[in-house]
């Protein structure tokens, strides 16, 4: 990331963060009331050790004075450390947890084109670990290096104060630990990288004989497979060894050149007491700076890269805030279409530098079924992503009942549509709740008429708690074919004027499919159908069926029409008969 | 947690030094102090620069030694983390190949991939935390204690006291906070799930106009975690300032104590600067000792996972005595008699009472909806379950009495998942038979209509990516099946093997397959009637039971299941035209 984006999006920060702007302010407040509370205890210590002069020369009133300061100062940085903390869990938490909602928010009315071309587990680490690492990072890591730059200054000017010369040792020599820290971990990445990749290439292999091992068994490879595992095993372990020890000597190395300033302190303040240029106590308080002033320098440092992270993952959260989300423009609504649908010169395309869709017309009556055919991934599915809006065309138009459809609130014109598509999909809920997702009110006795006349109410029944079972997103309990029963059953329960089947039933085997057959056919008559099938049965009754090959629709019509044609429908229908 | 301790035994002289060494370098960073007094009392009270030039220089000597006992124990406490972890790693690999298939699928691949991962690297971390801190931390902070009382008896009290005010604070604060970070993780997990369950259901959730209702739910999950995150910062903010003010409460009592004792001339000037230095110390340690317990609070659960999966049962077939001599087992005859079989024992059957004899050389067709149990009954054939009744054998040997990996050179099995592993096309094929030369190799990609493109490639060094990422599902079944031909097993089982195949190859495949030299056992499963209508006996399966068996001709004559799976897929009219 470079300069210019950083501070745009730092910009971008500081407006979010305007909402809390007052608490912000409350905790700088109370992190410079600590910091300097904090660091007066030091210098209070040595005065009341300089009240302790020795046996018969002690200061009791000056002693018990500095004591009561001592005493107020240590409950007021209590109160502020703590009011600060409770501020910034406030400000963290508050933050995270809106910019989650948002970003989820958004989700729900993204455009399909961005969710489809984006790995599902990037848009879940965003919401979930990115929205963390920014808080804590930015938030957290702007109170440390805000308080830590303050220490500094503040621990600087009291030494300053103290004693000059002495201030001036630990000034200087103190940055010889940090080049020492720097030194070692630039050398120490090497090592990590290399325990990294090698653990990368064991967790691949390890992943690889788990989800094969049936097939490892079924060779009797389980000998080699150890072998193998064996050899990077113990190059991991190496390589581990190597990275875990030299980083670990970070830690005592930087402690040994922060106990020989202290000793260089002790040095040269004894000497300097000795000639009254300063007090034990003074020395003292200057043995704390000492041995405190370098923490901040490597808290800046880690803090600094946590910096730069929470950015990156404020950017990624800011870029899924402001995705572009579907136009709805449309103010028609109705509630029973009649289901006349016209494609009017369409052409869509996935990669608009590639044509796919071109000057698509077709006029599908009210009750017709139109079936879509071809060989998979010659994008069948276009048609239906067109028709729910779930892409929008690049030219022409789509009429539902004469009205474009890009004129219709969005809700309203999918819910005139019931969906069943092959990749089905289950909430994490109960079987009940998951069925009335299309129609809410839906009483227990239509659930069930529903679920039996899909054949799904004996295995709803056999289930644990029957209709109250929670489903798994991981699915597990039922099978495929189970999935996309209940899937149909969903729609059943209240059926739109338009249905939209994308293999509905192409994990329920040939029998299920035969059994439910009539349902099915109850639920097509009188609205108008989209199918998209493999089985030449479903197909051939169709009123018009469309032959899909690389994106276009190469032929129209029904089944005799097609079959005298003598083109690629009536290659693929003989194919299939003769096989 | 135990079975850490014994892998840890390995390395006993390791383990016993790294904490010794750190307990060495904390004696002598409580030394720091005393030298300090010492220079104040006598160097600087009687203007000794002698003296103290002579005391810096042990205090020189001091941080030098202490730094080479704690790389010292930086080494070895690495050492039998790293090595400890390694071979915990070893043998949970070796464990989770041995699990028998049964156990596998209970656990989940994902679960075991975290437990070798994840948890063993928390283990690891765990240990050398442990080794390094859990006996220097204490000892710094008694030790600190002790040199008190050297100092002077009576200011050493008020020690005691802070340090059991401490330990009781972070105590309670612990207490309180641990179990809430644990429902704290739970709550994120939570938005985890619902986040990929609404990108997974994108247009489900459209297209039943859900979404505002799902974002009101998300906002209720998200309600939650920061309330319970809240809560619990509520306590933990307070951590910080209460040890704060207590130990530095605690330098105030010792200070003015101190002071009536100096009076008294029990110690002098520089013994106050070494109390309030040691007072300072206890505090550091204190904290770093809090941060330790919360890690392994979280190794602990690891511990545990990992100690469970290594407890499992490796394999839980029955094996009687087994037998290796190839020429019982050379021909191929399998006889199924009344077997039944259940995945899981409490349930119904999977499969009812199946008895069938496949002559050696002959070909079996298996056909059936989708859970009726075809693939399980593969699965049986080759022992990778024991049958729950009856007996399956295999030139009158049952398989229970046949070892894995005489079974695995019997059978040549085409899985319906085609796999393929990262490495070339070689390695793949010879994965079984370490021995076939490339001819061999050849002929079976041959047989398996896979050699042209391959040839396409670079041929047997062709590389295979991960999954076998990068061929074609149609490829990939090519490849599983030859990979099944080479070391040419006496019977080959194909599940469902050539669903991404397009119609010529199929049939060239099939008429290959028909036509193999030495002429094995087939056994092929399929939806598909046309598959199946040529063997010499189809079994068809309908619900785990056997409701048809015999030749195309016969059952479509006497098996309703089968004609309705036939006219389903050969529509009457259509199959009155042939």
């Amino acid at each position: 990331m470079n300069n210019k984006s950083q501070s745009r999006i730092l910009n971008r920060v500081l407006i979010e963060l305007k909402p809390y702007g007052f608490k912000v302010f409350l905790s700088i407040i109370c992190a410079l009331i600590t910091v300097i509370l904090t660091l007066r205890i030091p210098v209070l210590t040595g005065e009341a050790v300089d009240c302790i002069m020795g046996r018969g020369s002690i200061d009791y009133t000056q002693l018990e004075d500095v004591l009561r300061v001592m005493c107020i100062t240590i409950i007021a940085t209590f109160f502020s450390q703590w009011i600060m903390n409770r501020l910034n869990n406030s400000i963290t938490y508050g933050i995270t947890k809106e910019l989650r909602d948002r970003a989820f928010a958004k989700l729900q009315h993204m455009k399909l084109s961005q969710i489809d071309s984006h790995p599902h587990g990037d848009f879940v680490s965003r919401i979930v670990s990115d929205a963390d690492t920014f808080a804590d990072g930015l938030l957290m890591g702007f109170t440390q290096v805000f308080t830590g730059v303050l220490t500094i200054l503040g621990t600087v000017y009291f030494m300053l104060v103290i004693s000059w010369e002495i201030a001036l040792i630990v000034v200087i020599a103190t940055p010889a630990s940090l080049l020492l820290a720097k030194f070692i971990s630039g050398r120490t990445y090497k090592f990590f990288k290399e325990q990294a990749g090698l653990r990368g290439r064991e967790t691949a292999y390890i992943e690889e004989m788990i989800i094969n091992k049936e097939i490892v068994r079924n060779m009797d490879y389980e000998d080699d497979a150890l072998e193998s595992f064996v050899v990077m095993n113990s190059s991991l372990a190496d390589a581990s060894m190597k990275a875990t020890f030299y980083s670990s000597t970070v830690n005592p190395s930087t402690r040994l050149i922060n106990n020989l300033i202290y000793a260089a302190v002790g040095v040269f303040g004894a000497i300097l007491a000795i000639g009254g240029g300063i007090t034990v106590g003074g020395l003292t308080s200057f043995l704390f700076y000492a041995s405190s002033y370098a923490k901040p320098f490597n808290e800046i440092s880690g803090v600094i890269t946590e910096f730069q992270n929470a950015l990156a993952c404020a950017a990624r959260l800011f870029e899924m805030i402001d995705a572009e989300v579907e136009t709805n423009q449309g103010a028609n609504t109705t509630d029973d279409a009649k289901g006349c649908i016209e494609f009017k010169d369409v052409a869509f395309s996935y990669d608009k530098s590639k044509k796919l869709i071109e000057h698509l017309n077709l006029k599908v009556m009210p009750g017709q079924r139109v079936a879509i055919v071809g060989p998979t991934g010659a994008g069948k599915s276009t048609i239906i992503n067109l028709l729910m809006r779930f892409y929008d065309v690049d030219a022409g138009q789509i009429l539902i009942d004469g009205v474009d459809i890009r004129d219709v609130e969005l809700d309203n014109l999918r819910s005139n549509f019931g969906m069943v598509l092959q990749e089905t999909w289950i909430k994490n809920a109960s079987v009940r709740d998951n069925l009335k997702m299309a129609s809410p009110n839906a009483t227990d006795e239509e659930i069930i008429a529903a679920a039996k006349a899909t054949h799904a109410h004996s295995f709803i029944k056999r289930m644990p708690y029957g209709y109250d079972t929670i489903l798994s997103t991981e699915g597990g309990a039922l099978s495929q074919g189970q999935m996309q029963l209940l899937c149909i059953t969903r729609v059943m329960l209240n059926i739109p004027p338009m249905l939209i089947l994308d293999e509905a039933t192409s994990s329920i085997d040939t029998r299920t499919e035969q059994k439910i057959q009539s349902a099915f056919n109850k639920m097509m008559t009188g609205r108008t159908t989209f199918v998209v099938a493999h089985r030449l049965s479903t197909i051939k009754g169709s009123d018009v069926i469309l032959f899909v090959k690389d994106g276009q629709i190469v032929e129209h019509g029904n089944h005799r029409e097609l079959l005298q044609k003598n083109g690629f429908y009536a290659k693929l229908y003989r194919g299939q008969s003769e096989n | 947690m135990r079975f850490i301790i014994q892998y840890i035994k390995k390395y006993k002289i390791r383990a016993i030094l790294a904490p010794l060494f750190k307990m060495l370098e904390a004696i002598f960073e409580l030394l720091v102090p005393l030298v300090m007094a010492s220079i104040i009392n006598k160097g600087i009270a009687s203007s000794d620069t002698h003296y103290i030039i002579m005391m810096s220089g042990v205090l020189i000597l001091l941080a030098v030694v202490g730094l080479i006992f704690s790389i010292t124990a930086q080494y070895f406490s690495a050492y039998v983390a790293v090595y400890t972890a390694s071979e915990i790693r070893h043998d949970l690999f070796k464990k989770i190949l041995s699990l028998s298939q049964a156990t596998k699928d209970q656990v989940g691949e994902e679960v075991l991939t975290t437990r070798i991962t994840n948890d063993i690297n928390q283990i690891q971390n765990a240990i050398n935390m442990v080794l390094r801190l859990f006996l220097r931390s204490p000892f710094i902070v008694f030790g600190a204690m002790i040199m008190a009382f050297i100092v002077d008896v009576k200011s050493a009290f008020i020690f005691i006291g802070v340090i059991v005010l401490l330990s009781f604070i972070v105590y309670v604060i612990m207490k309180y906070t641990l179990p809430r970070y644990k429902t704290i993780a739970a709550r994120l997990e939570k938005i985890l799930h619902a986040t990929s369950e609404n990108l997974a259901g994108a247009r489900v959730l459209r297209a039943f106009c859900q979404v505002d209702n799902e974002s009101r739910e998300f906002k209720q999950k998200t309600h939650e975690l920061a309330y319970m995150q809240i809560n619990t910062g509520k306590v933990s903010a307070l951590l910080n300032p209460v040890t704060y003010v207590i130990v530095n409460l605690g330098i105030v009592a010792l200070i003015y104590i101190s002071a009536t004792r100096v009076e008294a001339g029990y110690i002098l000037q520089g013994d106050v600067v070494a109390l309030v230095n040691y007072m300072s110390q206890i505090l550091v340690e204190l904290i770093k000792l809090a941060n330790l317990i919360v890690l392994l609070m979280k190794a602990f659960p690891s511990a545990d996972r990992v100690q469970e999966l290594m407890e499992m049962k490796s394999d839980e077939r029955t094996h009687i005595e087994t037998v290796e001599t190839s020429e019982a087992l050379s021909q191929g005859n399998i006889s199924i008699k009344n077997v039944s079989f259940s995945y899981n024992h409490t349930k119904e059957m999977d499969l009812v009472n199946i008895t069938l004899e496949i002559p050696a050389g002959s070909t079996l067709g298996i056909i059936g909806g989708t859970g009726s149990g075809k693939s399980t009954l593969l699965k049986l054939l080759n022992h990778t379950y024991d049958v729950s009744q009856g007996s399956i054998e295999i030139d009158g040997t049952d398989v229970k009495k046949i070892s894995d990996s005489k079974l695995a050179e019997i059978f040549g099995i085409v899985p319906q998942r085609a796999s393929l592993f990262s490495g070339t096309i070689r390695e793949n094929m010879t994965m079984k038979t370490a021995t076939s030369d490339d001819a061999e190799i050849k002929s079976a990609l041959n047989n398996a209509q896979g050699l042209d493109f391959i040839e396409q490639k670079e041929g047997l060094d062709t590389v295979v990516n991960g999954r076998g990422s990068n061929f074609s599902g149609g490829q990939k079944q090519r490849l599983t099946i030859a990979r099944a031909l080479v070391g040419q097993p006496k019977i080959l089982m194909l599940d469902d093997s050539s669903s991404a195949l397009d119609m010529t190859t199929e049939a060239k495949l099939k008429k290959a397959l028909s036509k193999l030299s030495w002429n094995p056992t087939r056994i092929i499963v399929s939806q598909r009637a046309s598959s199946v209508k040529d063997a010499d006996q189809i079994l068809v399966l309908e619900d785990g039971q056997a409701v048809g068996l015999g030749t195309h001709s016969q059952l479509m004559e006497n098996c309703d299941i089968y004609q309705e799976i036939y006219y389903c897929q050969f529509p009457r009219e259509e199959a009155a035209n042939e």
